[in-house]
């Protein structure tokens, strides 16, 4: 079943147009990784689906509704939520208060607090210390676990290795596989193209603000993805 | 002696109805970044609103707040969803200028349908009576239970802010709104509740200033003064700062009449500028104001 589908997306900034004609499915329990180089329009992408930017389409529509003139909050009472490009915690809350804010929206599942801290560890001794108090991988931990809190159907990450230790990197990703355990369909959105292949049933490639390449990835080759990425 | 520690009581007395102004300006401000021009004139406001509750029922003061409140609540919801709202965005003048707008509207409103005459809220005998602590300490009771509720209802909304949900929908608005729009928090709704919440605190410090002083349409500009005051010393980091900074300009403003009573209102803007000089940050400052 489609979750999520976009038909002919073009999303801008001002004047400043950076999502041209853009297509997109994403199935339920599905993975898609997002890649692109810096500036190909990867979290506008994402933008785009939560209705944080001025977008047109033919279709946006998730669970077969439209969601075009949403708001973000309603979008995210709807199912969706997201992992942002610098983790953005709230400073002003703990960590413990970051998770719960996570939950506002009310949606009933299986996420809570006690099932994040049993996925985090390292986050239940610092539960009431601020998040900005925390190291960069505990923050991204924190980050992913507020999106858990809002019982999503579909997570959207944003950079989720950026600026993180290797050793930090493959302990938020052997996470992905119990988030897609549940059910819950993913858009990992990666500088490291790597880890985003491998954890991807399919791979969108983003270049300058459109679709250069799609497909699974055991169909596509490193030439054609370099290709793709790099716009050679 | 026993002169200037009067001086001082009082004017912490005084410094708790100081405290209720700010504390609603501190909100919205906290909360959305805005601030409202219109502060005082919308405590003026609630107190002609109770002078008419009163005058058509016949409740005492007190009383009138059953229905004064819910109206302020209602009415500050309103006014946000309706109007400042629209005002809101990376520019910080639009609201400047529309609620300089709305201070001259209530103004001159006011002053239309009640004059310029001097008003006063009777509530009767509390208004005269006082307890003496020591020869020459005498508090009365009226600011006594003013400062008592202030004290209280600032307790409560930090309490409010640091443990329910609303209040984390505050803070965190107030933190980063386009990430607190992510988790599922309607921010035009919050900013109209932060602006309810506001004017119920408005509506209480408009009832208790018509209670302990005379008012009239044009006094609102000085108690704006006083609550912008009140949270520049206080600091935007805790509810407790407005208290603090309201008792710092009452007892500043006490001593300052003391010494000659032309010094009143200098003397408290003394302390604010020494205040804002040492600690531009306020005494309890955001935590990442710092
Ligand atoms: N707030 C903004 N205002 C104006 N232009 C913007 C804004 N945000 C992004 N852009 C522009 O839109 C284009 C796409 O940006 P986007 O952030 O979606 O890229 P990205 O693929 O996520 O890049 P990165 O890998 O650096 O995160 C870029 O050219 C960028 O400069
Ligand atoms: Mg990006």
């Amino acid at each position: 079943m489609s979750l999520l589908e976009i038909r002919n997306l073009d999303a801008f900034y001002g004047d400043f147009q950076a999502l041209f004609g853009f297509d997109f499915d994403l199935d339920a329990h599905e993975t898609v990784a997002a890649i692109g180089a810096n500036g190909a329009g990867k979290t506008t992408l994402l933008r785009a689906i939560t209705g944080m930017v001025e977008a047109t389409s033919d279709v946006l529509s998730y669970r077969g509704d439209s969601i075009q003139f949403r708001e973000a909050a309603e979008i995210v009472a709807l199912g969706v939520a997201m992992v942002p490009e610098g983790r953005r915690l709230f400073p002003s809350l703990s960590v413990e208060e970051n998770l719960i804010i996570g939950s506002y929206s009310g949606r009933p599942g299986s996420w809570s607090l006690e099932r994040v801290y049993e996925l985090f560890p390292a986050l239940r001794n610092r539960r009431s210390v601020p998040g900005t108090a925390l190291s960069g991988g505990e923050q991204q931990m924190t980050a992913i676990g507020r999106a858990l809190m809002s019982n999503p159907d579909l997570i959207l990450f944003d950079e989720l290795s950026l600026g993180l230790a290797p050793v930090v990197v493959r302990e938020i990703y052997e996470v992905l596989p119990v988030i897609k355990a549940e059910g819950t369909a993913m858009v990992v959105v990666e500088q490291d193209i790597n880890r985003a292949l491998e954890v991807a049933d399919r791979v969108y490639c983003l270049q300058e603000g459109r679709l250069a390449l799609t497909g699974a990835p055991g169909d596509l080759t490193r030439d054609r993805i370099a290709a793709a990425y790099f716009g050679t | 002696m026993i002169e200037w520690i009067n001086s001082i009581i009082q004017g912490v007395l005084t410094g708790g109805l100081y405290a209720l102004f700010a504390a609603g300006l501190a909100i919205i401000f906290g909360v959305m970044r805005l601030v409202n021009i219109a502060h005082g004139d919308l405590i003026v406001l609630a107190a002609f609103v109770a002078m008419v509750v009163i005058e058509t029922t016949g409740v005492d003061p007190f009383v009138s707040m059953v229905a004064v409140l819910p109206f302020m609540f209602f009415f500050g919801y309103v006014l946000q969803r309706g109007i400042l709202n629209y005002t809101l965005g990376d520019d910080l003048l639009p609201p400047l200028l529309v609620t300089f707008g709305i201070s001259i509207v209530i103004q001159n409103l006011l002053l239309e349908i009640f004059s310029a005459d001097s008003q006063r809220l009777k509530a009767g005998p509390i208004e005269v009576s006082s307890v003496q602590l020591v020869e020459g300490i005498e508090l009365g009771i009226l600011p006594l239970v003013v400062f008592v509720i202030a004290v209280v209802l600032i307790a409560g909304l930090q309490i409010g802010f640091s443990r329910t949900r609303l209040g984390r929908a505050f803070r965190a608005t107030s933190d980063d709104p386009s990430t607190a729009r992510l988790m599922g928090i309607n921010q035009k709704h919050v900013f109209g509740l932060a602006m309810a919440v506001s004017l119920v605190l408005v509506a209480i410090a408009g009832i208790f200033i018509g209670i302990r002083t005379n008012f009239d349409p044009a006094l609102g500009p000085t108690r704006l003064l006083f609550a912008f005051e009140a949270v520049i010393i206080g600091g935007l980091g805790s509810m407790w700062g407005t208290l603090a900074g309201g008792v710092i300009l009452g007892v500043a403003q006490n001593i300052g009449a003391k010494i000659d009573p032309g010094w009143q209102f200098l003397a408290g803007h003394i302390a604010f500028l020494v205040i804002l000089v040492l600690r531009p940050n306020g005494l309890f400052p955001r935590t990442r104001d710092d």
